[in-house]
């Protein structure tokens, strides 16, 4: 069907591209934007290695046509944080061995990215709850908690320093 | 996980969208958060050679509290009634049902009027809707219609709503009803194995009025009116409790599917239910 052009912004840069109004968000992302962080790790809306953040909104880009995200502004997993100037959550990932195979994890930092900015004193319970939209297969969570939690504690003490 | 191709049409009103309903008919389908209809169509379950998306309708999104009447429109996500405060005051069940709803990512996508216009038996929505007496305003091209959610469900998957109506929005009345929706199912985001949505009001230790509706129990949302009846005048006492449920379980009809067997169904929604009656008057 019709070919449209579709124009976002990605990781703060503007993004045309040329797209069928069924091609998903998450394979314009990877297969025309080279964005390969955010993963495909089910076909039925349940895992969340997709996540990518839209308008402050976490969302599963395998479950958004390109189409809807004309004039979006989009975030993700590389327009967090680069091997040379990691994200804090990055940084807790790595420090609390938030993550194995690495495959749920650009959305599962992308979906605790936006989880921070909502609730920055999660709980314990608060952080389950609010990443269990993405599954893990490696870790069985405790480590992504540990990281979070200690993201979330790092962030708001640098937010008190510089206060 | 590939949608067979269509046509993407993204009006600004709903004018324009009646538009393409009434030249398509059923090749047509509305596009609101997405999250329902997606996977159908990535499945190829969902035919939809002509999509129209919602999103630019301003008319559709936000909710309105006026004289206790609350108005929410279809495009409201999950995430906004959630988070909105005025709405929690008005009418507590609301938030309590919708964290119970799939997860974060899909409550920021996902709509009410998605969510209720749907016809799944396994949204949560629906029953609750029924539970507040809710009303769906429905527009079509030449007219606007009020259904009752009591009346909107025919089976699963079938409504009220033409298909050359959108289902614009959904009011009914505040209420500081003791209140509960309680759902038992396998994990997050998975639709229940059994729910039920109780509003009681508590007049001199007394049930006064009380609403029992459930969700995912039969093809379609389950109001039990028998069940409501059963409470009234009572101290809300166990053996008024058990009549309540024995009443409702009546009503049901649940079918095997991998949450398990019928009789399994039937001995969940028990407790399921008098867990729900029992929160409830705790509130009232």
């Amino acid at each position: 069907m019709t070919k449209q052009i579709v124009s976002m912004t990605v990781n703060g840069e503007k993004k045309e591209v040329l797209a069928e109004p069924r091609e998903l968000l998450i394979y314009v992302l990877r297969e025309k934007m080279g964005m390969k962080g955010p993963h495909v790790g089910c076909e039925t809306s349940h895992c969340g290695a997709c996540t990518v953040e839209i308008d402050g909104k976490s969302v599963k880009s395998c479950t958004m046509f390109a189409a809807q995200a004309q004039g979006a502004q989009i975030t993700t997993i590389e327009g967090l944080g680069s091997p040379d100037n990691l994200h804090v959550l990055q940084e807790n990932f790595k420090e609390h061995h938030g993550l194995q195979c690495g495959y749920c994890t650009p959305g599962m930092i992308t979906r605790a990215h936006r989880l921070l900015i909502e609730n920055p004193n999660p709980t314990e319970e608060d952080i389950r709850f609010g990443i269990a939209g993405n599954i893990c297969r490696c870790t069985g969570y405790q480590n992504i908690v540990k990281s979070i939690l200690s993201a979330a504690a790092e962030i708001n003490a640098a937010k008190e320093a510089a206060q | 996980m590939i949608p067979a191709a269509f046509e993407y049409y993204r009006p600004s009103d709903i004018a324009g969208a009646l538009s393409v309903l009434a030249e398509h008919g059923d090749d047509a389908r509305v596009l609101a958060g997405g999250h329902s209809l997606i996977p159908m169509m990535k499945l190829r379950m969902a035919d939809v050679p002509h999509l129209i998306d919602l999103q630019d309708i301003a008319g559709l999104k936000g909710t309105t509290i006026d004289g206790g009447t609350i108005t929410i429109g279809a495009m409201t996500t999950q995430h906004e009634l959630i988070n909105d405060d005025a709405l929690f005051a008005a009418c507590p069940i609301i938030r309590e049902a919708a964290l119970q709803i799939a997860d974060p990512q899909v409550r920021y996508m996902g709509t009410i009027g998605g969510n209720v216009a749907n016809g799944d038996p396994g949204n949560d929505m629906p029953g609750l809707m029924q539970c507040l007496d809710a009303s769906f305003v429905l527009v079509g091209a030449d007219r606007t219609r009020t259904v009752k959610a009591r009346s909107f469900y025919e089976a699963a998957y079938v409504t009220e709503r033409d298909d050359e109506e959108i289902l614009t929005h959904i009011t009914f009345a505040a209420s500081d009803a003791g209140f509960a929706y309680e759902k038992q199912k396998r994990k997050i985001g998975d639709y229940a194995t059994a729910a039920s949505a109780v509003l009681i009001t508590k007049t001199a230790g007394k049930v006064s009025t009380a609403s029992i509706a459930m969700t995912n129990l039969s093809d379609v949302p389950v109001l039990s009116e028998a069940a409501a009846a059963a409470l009234v005048g009572t101290t809300c006492d166990a053996a008024a409790v058990k009549v309540a449920v024995a009443a409702a379980l009546e009503d049901i009809d649940p079918t095997e599917d991998n949450r398990g067997p019928v009789a399994f169904k039937m001995h969940l929604a028990g407790i399921i239910i008098s867990r729900a009656i029992a929160r409830a008057w705790s509130r009232a």
